[in-house]
């Protein structure tokens, strides 16, 4: 984040790229990251959407939410999509910022094909996903994201059995130009990162853990508290990868300084989607963030 | 210099393309496809065309890659073939509702499982009903003026074109053909211009979810709901049969080719028996009728060059007078009879006298399609036409069967 100049609430653009009133839903993490976003992101983007809570925000035809050009398109093929734009773009010789924007779903699972192909021909787009760690659109389903013992709709009562998927880490895998991850609950963080990926060239991974109440099972004002638990914890991370070198950014940087961290039961015990945790599930998962953070402090130079 | 060539059928095709101007070309290996996928990177990394080439991980993804081109104001084109085409068959449905002149050619090949990669229609048939133009080529020249055209009807009426030709029967054998100039292409196929591009100075949002109720925008006018989006499709292919007669008629005053763009006529004039055909065979027909001629049997048949958007009343007109008609196809509905054959079927319902028809299955998976059996099944129909029962006429007949 050396490059760029910190934004804060005071020098933040006051320009607005979303309309007053949206089909969001109350506390939607996802609405905090589209409307400051967009501040990052400017006028001259298109903006390429698969089914996700992001459709419906947007607006039902013929009423949009957004003052931005986007194109919705099937499930499977947003990086496909975002590649056949920045190509016309290119042809019309236009420096326009090809943006996808896909939810865990149409990115971790039915998207990841299209995702790993303009990945490796590295385009010139930015991909965002927001990442609420289940299909929400749909009401609540698991997703390769969806954390293990999650409850959802298709994992009840005794949660999902299975990991989750390391996304950002697949996408390394790739080694595109630069990948962030960030949390809704710190969307200048976010709003940064954005700057920063504009001036690269290339894919730009940005991959967003964003809390969702009725998902999660949180009270609606509970949005922001609860992202930033998940980062205090140290069980969500923020950082960016670049030239194949990987940085904790923001407050988890700033952690590093710490001896120990917010215990995660903080984070596990607000929200009834854990319901099927029990003490000795958040001890194990506490002793995981303990040892990763204890690698962290030798892997990072704590600047 | 000399524009006559003596190629394959895909570089054919490739060579329209590029006469065409396509400007993003995304595409994905298939047999027997791609020569053409190989043909047109060659061409742009050699800068003889200028396009972007995005070699694309899937079928799937040529279509996404097409479809956010399009919907930028490029001219996309794509080609897939068999089971590639079915891989894309959301994108299919996602092109036309979106109304996106893009082309892309088939290389018709039949559908596994089993595995085939040899001729049939199966492919194009299984996807009649997505929303795009598709027209069927009978030789190399065909191919490559049904390309040119086809970017223009696509552009014309905003709706995608599928140049369907069959493999290896024409993809991979090697036939004369002509191609019009450059310079000449460009007058008859001017630079595409979207009026709703996407466009950060006038931004819109596309495809958006569209309810089932018209509903009133900010302004207080109502606009379409979800079916009066279909209807609109619906309507504008059904016009795009006109569109595609008068770009034909503009396309022989330019280039010296074309006429019949939708059906093809030979000796059907004074016919008592029309064959009805699609693609290459159509014109292997032509030496069953010139023998059958010779015989005494008023025989004639039809070369359907358009098959989507339907053309019902300029086969009836032909048809409707004949004493019998003669469906052979490379496909069917399973279960029921040939795609084709239900189509004419149709088309001829309304017509109080209106010849017996008669359906064949053929050549399906590259089952070599012998003229011999051709003529003995016209031969033996022609003879038995007055004893044949009615359920035995709508049965299909498969030809070549070996077991």
């Amino acid at each position: 984040m050396s490059s760029i100049a910190k934004t804060n609430v005071i020098n933040l653009t006051e320009e607005e790229f979303v309309h007053p009133g949206n089909r969001a839903c109350t506390g939607c993490g996802l609405s905090i990251l589209y409307r400051i976003g967009m501040k990052a992101l400017g006028r001259d983007c298109i903006f390429v959407v698969p089914p996700s809570c992001l459709t419906v925000l947007q607006g039902l035809y013929p009423i949009s939410a957004t003052q931005m050009p986007v194109l919705n398109c099937t499930f499977a093929s947003t990086a496909a999509v975002a590649t056949g734009v920045r190509a016309a773009m290119k042809r019309r010789g236009k420096k326009t910022q090809v943006v996808a924007w896909a939810g865990d779903g149409g990115t971790a699972d039915i998207g990841i094909q299209a995702l790993s192909g303009a990945l490796e021909r590295n385009e010139d787009i930015i991909y965002i996903c927001y990442d609420n760690e289940a299909y929400m659109n749909t009401g609540v389903q698991r997703s390769g994201t969806t954390p293990r013992r999650g409850l959802t709709t298709t994992t009840p009562y005794s949660g999902k059995k299975e990991n989750s998927k390391n996304v950002p880490e697949i996408v390394a895998a790739h080694n595109p130009a630069y990948i962030a991850t960030c949390s809704a609950s710190y969307p200048l963080d976010f709003h940064d990162k954005l700057l920063k990926a504009k001036e690269i060239s290339g894919l730009k991974y940005i991959h967003i853990q964003t809390p969702c109440p009725p998902g999660w099972g949180i009270e609606e004002h509970k949005t922001v508290a609860i992202g930033r638990m998940a980062v205090e914890s140290g069980l969500f991370d923020l950082y960016e990868i670049e030239n194949g070198k990987k940085q904790l950014t923001g407050q988890s940087s700033k952690q590093l300084k710490k001896k120990s961290l917010r215990p995660v039961g903080d984070y596990i015990n607000l929200q009834t989607r854990y319901n099927a945790y029990d003490e000795e599930h958040v001890i194990a998962l506490q002793a995981m963030i303990d040892r990763k953070w204890e690698k962290y402090r030798k892997e990072f130079s704590q600047e | 210099m000399n524009n006559s060539f003596i190629e394959s059928g895909n570089v054919a095709a490739a060579l329209a393309v590029k006469l065409a101007s396509a400007e993003v070309i995304a595409a994905y290996p298939i047999t027997p496809q791609t020569p053409v996928t190989e043909k047109l990177s060659e061409m742009i990394t050699l800068g003889e065309m200028d396009a972007e080439y995005i070699a694309v991980e899937s079928e799937h993804s040529a279509l996404g890659v097409c479809i956010g081109a399009a919907s930028a104001g490029a001219r996309s084109f794509t080609a897939t073939s068999s089971n590639g085409l079915l891989y894309m068959s959301e994108q299919l449905h996602w092109a036309a509702g979106a109304r996106l002149p893009m082309v892309m050619c088939v290389v018709n090949r039949g559908v596994g499982a089993p595995w085939s990669v040899w001729n049939d229609h199966q492919d194009a048939i299984s996807q009649r009903d997505a929303g795009w133009i598709q027209v069927f080529a009978k030789d190399h020249q065909e191919i490559v003026d049904m390309t040119i055209k086809a970017f223009r009807l696509a552009e014309l009426v905003h709706i995608p074109v599928m140049v369907n030709y069959d493999g290896y029967y024409l993809s991979h054998t090697y036939m004369p053909f002509e191609l019009p100039k450059a310079e000449d292409v460009k007058a008859f196929l001017p630079d595409y211009e979207y009026k709703h591009t996407l466009n950060p100075e006038r931004p819109e949002s596309l495809n958006t979810v569209t309810l089932p109720d018209a509903r009133v925008d900010i302004n207080g006018v109502k606009r379409p709901g979800y079916m009066e989006v279909r209807k609109n499709l619906h309507d504008e292919m059904r016009l795009a049969m006109v569109v595609w007669e008068e770009i034909d008629a503009d396309y022989h005053k330019s280039f010296g080719r074309g006429g019949n763009p939708i059906c093809d006529p030979y000796c059907c004039d004074d016919a008592e028996f029309i064959l009805v055909a699609m693609g290459s065979l159509a014109n292997q027909f032509h030496d069953v009728v010139d023998q059958l001629r010779e015989e005494g049997y008023k025989v004639g048949v039809l070369a359907l060059q358009m098959y989507r958007p339907f053309p019902t009343s300029h086969i009836a007109k032909i048809l409707q007078p004949a004493k019998s008609v003669l469906v052979f196809e490379k496909g069917l509905s399973y279960g029921n009879q040939g795609a084709l054959y239900a189509d004419l079927k149709s088309a001829l319902y309304p017509y109080p006298a209106r010849p017996t028809l008669h359906n064949f299955i053929t050549g399906l998976g590259g089952r070599e399609i012998r003229t011999e059996n051709l003529y003995q099944s016209v031969k033996d129909t022609c003879l038995n036409e007055e004893t044949l029962k009615p359920e035995h006429i709508d049965t299909p007949q498969w030809i070549g069967l070996q077991l």
